[in-house]
């Protein structure tokens, strides 16, 4: 028994989850487990309650509205990895998501978890970043929608309060032919990224760049969008030496350094897998292989 | 609220009725109540993929449940695949036949894994198997044997099927 005692709640409405987060204290929400979980078992956190949100069937659902993925805090990782509209409308979360853990964890793990938990080398998270996601949460003040941008408040902090439930997540479409890539660098298949990139580019019949969207995951404490890239990029011609010079910009990057890897080698595969995420999207634009 | 609670679940086709307490993880619930060791527990942090069960029919790992989260579902582990006393499944039957184990540590999470995998996959190719069977850690075989018997398996199970 390695999970240190705690006192369970398994609410079936959101509105009594968000009532058990008001009036306790030191609780934690359970969602998917594929992180918590291990937290748990190792006594990383010591939560005198438990309130486990995967009985609310209102926070699960995945649909498309107004130009949007909008999916709940409790949609399962695995239930995006086997829709055909995510597929064929949100290629990057698709691809993304084929990154997240293994399809033991992504049939449990949760869209809201994995946000809430905000891992910086976490793709969601990073997908999130790059599409301009919103995240809705509920709290005893009522509902209201925080722009992804915002949504990281510091590292794996997100800027809700502790009385507040994520409830869901959406994720806007980009323009049928744009293009995508996302690609990670990590030890084994469905590790933690050491780093990611995920690109987006709109271009026009000439190949030159209308519209980009660059983020790099698992460098920096959050997600970062390379702002300053994706404007040096739009008005080019797209090519392998355009994307190239433009990204020598995330050397710049201020990075995290652990066990895994330093910060200078986090800012070289910031320059490296934004190259291939970039190139990886001029490739797809138009529907291109 | 009291820290214990009354569960009723199905375990490989059997029901269970019992008590726990909220904190027990659902491995160490059918390891040590249930006495079902056939679930190995390694890393106990979801790196191995050692005690993969199906719940509900979907892999997962059960050091990452709480018992009482399978309170009214349905699990299957290892000792559930084996159609008969008798008889082996055809994939276990593949695991032996390849080397596809050693000191069979990862043998229950390598099975249940696959068990998911190549009904949805049932022509697989050698890249295929290695990506469903990266959360699954084996320290004996190189992973060849694992990955030699679940090709073999994949097509045994599609003779089985053609078979009248």
């Amino acid at each position: 028994m390695k999970p240190p005692p705690f006192q369970y709640y398994d609410p079936s409405t959101v509105a009594d989850a968000v009532g058990l987060l008001a009036r306790l204290e030191n609780a934690k929400v359970l969602a998917g487990g594929q992180s918590l979980m291990p937290m748990l078992n190792m006594r990383y956190v010591l939560p005198d309650h438990i309130i486990d949100i995967n009985k609310i069937a209102a926070l699960s659902y995945l649909r498309e509205e107004n130009g949007a993925l909008v999916t709940g805090a409790m949609t399962r990782q695995r239930d995006l990895e086997f829709s055909d509209a995510v597929k064929a409308r949100y290629p990057l979360l698709h691809e993304a998501i084929m990154n997240v853990g293994h399809r033991q964890t992504r049939n449990r793990g949760t869209v809201g978890g994995s946000l809430c938990h905000l891992d910086p080398s976490a793709e969601i998270p990073t997908v999130a970043a790059a599409v301009d996601a919103t995240v809705s949460v509920t709290g005893p003040k009522g509902n209201r929608d925080i722009a992804f941008a915002e949504f990281p408040a510091g590292f794996m902090s997100p800027a809700i309060d502790a009385d507040e439930l994520v409830v869901g997540v959406r994720f806007p479409a980009w323009p049928k032919g744009h293009g995508y890539g996302f690609v990670e660098f990590a030890r084994r298949h469905g590790d933690f990224a050491i780093a990611s990139a995920a690109a987006l580019l709109e271009e026009d019949a000439n190949g030159k760049i209308k519209r980009a969207s660059l983020t790099l995951g698992g460098v920096a404490t959050a997600p970062v969008r390379m702002r300053n890239v994706e404007k040096a990029l739009v008005g080019q011609t797209a090519s392998e030496d355009v994307f190239k010079d433009a990204c020598e910009e995330c050397r710049k990057i201020e990075a995290i350094a652990d066990v895994h890897a330093p910060a200078a080698y986090r800012q070289h595969l910031a320059a490296v897998l934004s190259r291939r995420a970039l190139v990886a999207a001029h490739g797809r634009v138009g529907g291109r292989a | 609220m009291s820290k214990t609670r009354k569960i009723s679940l199905v375990i490989n086709g059997k029901r269970y009725d019992e008590e726990v307490e909220v904190r027990f993880t659902l491995a160490d619930f059918m390891r040590q109540q249930l006495g079902l060791t056939g679930t190995h527990l390694g890393c106990e942090h979801g790196v191995c993929g050692a005690c993969t069960i199906l719940f509900d029919g979907r892999s997962a790992r059960s050091c990452l449940m709480l018992a009482v989260q399978a309170d009214g579902h349905e699990i299957l582990t290892v000792e559930g695949i084996a159609p008969s006393e008798e008889r082996m499944h055809p994939l276990q039957e593949a695991f032996r036949d390849n080397h596809g184990l050693q000191c069979g540590f990862c043998t229950p999470g390598m099975l249940t894994t696959l068990l998911e995998f190549l009904p949805d996959n049932p022509d697989p190719t050698e890249w295929d198997v290695r990506i469903a069977i990266s959360g699954n850690l084996c320290r004996c075989t190189g992973y060849q044997g694992i990955v030699d018997a679940a090709l073999d398996a994949a097509q045994r199970l599609k003779a089985e099927k053609a078979a009248p």
